[in-house]
């Protein structure tokens, strides 16, 4: 695919009954990088992320995943294309009935033949890697919003996804909790070199983990190659959007 | 204003065919989850628990207080015909043939049926449900599945529980309080029950099972297409009332219709 984009977006529509969220929009997700989309709410960022994770089916238009069209395919076809997928959902999305341990061990348990030993080891292991050990027995309920968070992460890191999508990964979190997400978004994504594309309305901090910065306004996209680009667009309608949202030029690369 | 009126008429026409298509495309896929491995014994084990042994009480006073008004409203009707020794067929006939899986159902309708409602219709307003599709987990095996295996076991166990209590109360009530004679009791009992009457039972039993896993599973998993439902806790809310009035509906319109199949 071209320059690599391991998931593309061709002339997608998505409607919900008179009102159009997406109309005709084309984006590239480049293999190996990290595309943060933005854009106000209601514009449709969370609705591309179930499109390109095959949770809606666009109106028009294709999503494509290396090339296969995932809006046309069978479930198991889909199930395959989706094993190579790590989700972070906003609310992270732990089940409520399991423990941590359980919700961290689920894709291991349900997607690989691993013995109850070499799951627990790696159950372990990632909970320690994100500062969870101690809290294995517990359940969602009794955790706060970041470490429900860091448990959604360990669950979507287990089985060493190719491609890491993160759905307002850090709404509802204070400052420092914030910090702490993209800190470990950094580390993971260091360690396991996964695509990602976070989808967020975390301006302008999380255009510090931007390689390529996406704005989806009144159904319409631009894409840039930096959140530099971005801000130095002479289109009317980014020059408003970076007014609004932000002030000073930030560089991409990772938080310092 | 024909116009709008026809148009209204489409649009409800439309939204219902869709949710009934939904609906039984739902119910193939929970079937399939049932038999595709891998199997989560440890899953139906706890639904079994939940749907079968903590229904067992409310069975237990509903089936007893049936059986004793049975007996009550058996003896004074048999009696203007000088039939009472006939109590203990009428009894038995009816709990087994229709008050036995009828009621276990309307009572595992509200007891499990809600539960599961409110617990699937959570879990997709959460993104549970986005979740496990999202792990390439198929929510019908993983979720749906040990809830209809689990009911179609318990409800034919706690039918027949239902129907001892049941004949049990109405013993209680015509022999032991009314004073209808034992043996003729128990030989009405025994010379009018034949197989076939437990038979159609237990199958109705197994059929309102899957009725109501079906109706409760099924409008949660879709809490968020059903029109007029509404979001968040509210919309669950509303989504499990409708489950238990629709499963409750369900459940006597199959009756009606099993009866007659199997007369």
């Amino acid at each position: 695919m071209k320059n690599g984009a391991v998931i593309r977006l061709d002339e997608v529509s998505k409607g919900f009954g008179s009102q159009l969220v997406l109309n005709r929009i084309s984006m590239d997700v480049p293999r190996g990088r990290t595309t943060v989309i933005v854009g106000g709410s209601g514009q449709g960022k969370s609705v591309t992320l179930k499109l390109i994770l095959g949770l809606m089916t666009p109106d028009s238009g294709r999503v494509l995943v290396d090339g296969e069209d995932i809006t046309r395919m069978k479930k198991r076809d889909l199930d395959r294309v989706r094993s190579r997928f790590g989700v972070l959902f906003q609310g992270a999305a732990l089940l409520d009935s399991l423990s941590v341990f359980d919700n961290v061990a689920l894709p291991l348990q349900e997607r690989t033949s691993l013995g109850r030993d070499e799951i627990r080891d790696r159950v372990m292991a990632t909970l320690e890697q994100l500062g969870l050990t101690g809290h294995e027995n517990k359940f969602p309920a009794q955790l706060s919003g970041g470490m429900k968070k860091r448990v959604g992460l360990a669950r979507a890191l287990q089985l060493e996804p190719e491609i890491m999508l993160f759905d307002e990964p850090t709404t509802g979190l204070d400052p420092e909790k914030t910090m702490e997400i993209y800190r470990l978004f950094s580390e993971t994504r260091e360690r396991f070199g996964y695509t990602a594309v976070i989808v967020s309305h975390d301006i302008p901090k999380v255009f510090n983990l931007a390689d390529q910065v996406v704005v989806l306004n009144h159904g319409r996209v631009w894409s840039f190659a930096s959140p530099e680009e971005l801000q130095l667009s002479d289109d009317p309608e980014i020059v408003g959007f970076v007014r609004s949202t932000m002030g000073t030029i930030y560089r991409s690369g990772g938080v310092e | 204003m024909i116009l709008e009126s026809l148009e209204r008429l489409g649009d409800w026409a439309t939204y219902w065919l869709g949710d009934i298509g939904r609906m039984g495309r739902f119910l193939g896929a929970a079937v399939r989850g049932v038999f595709r491995p891998p199997f989560r014994f440890r899953a139906l084990l706890g639904q079994l628990r939940e749907i079968g042994a903590n229904s067992i009480g409310v069975i237990f006073f509903t089936a007893l207080f049936t059986g004793m008004v049975l007996g009550l409203q058996g003896y004074y009707t048999l009696r203007k015909f000088g039939s009472e020794g006939m109590l203990g067929s009428a009894v038995a006939l009816s709990l087994l043939r229709e008050l036995g899986p009828v009621l276990t159902a309307l009572m595992v309708t509200g007891r499990a049926g809600s539960a599961m409602c409110a617990e699937v219709g959570i879990m997709r307003n959460s993104e549970q449900l986005d979740a496990l599709e999202c792990m390439a987990v198929d929510p019908f095996r993983y979720l749906i599945a040990p809830k209809l295996l689990a009911t179609v076991i318990a409800m034919p166990a706690l039918t027949m529980i239902f129907n001892v209590v049941g004949i049990f109360g109405g013993y209680i009530a015509g022999v032991e309080l009314l004073g209808v004679s034992s043996g003729a009791f128990m030989s009405g009992m025994e010379g009018s029950v034949v197989d076939r009457d437990i038979v159609m039972g237990l199958v109705k039993a197994v059929v309102f099972g899957v009725v109501v896993v079906w109706v409760c599973t099924g409008r949660g998993y879709f809490v968020h297409r059903i029109r007029g439902a509404g979001f968040g806790a509210e919309g669950v809310s509303r989504i499990t009332t409708q489950a238990v009035v629709i499963s409750s509906i369900s459940v006597l319109v199959w009756d009606y219709i099993l009866t007659a199949v199997l007369l």
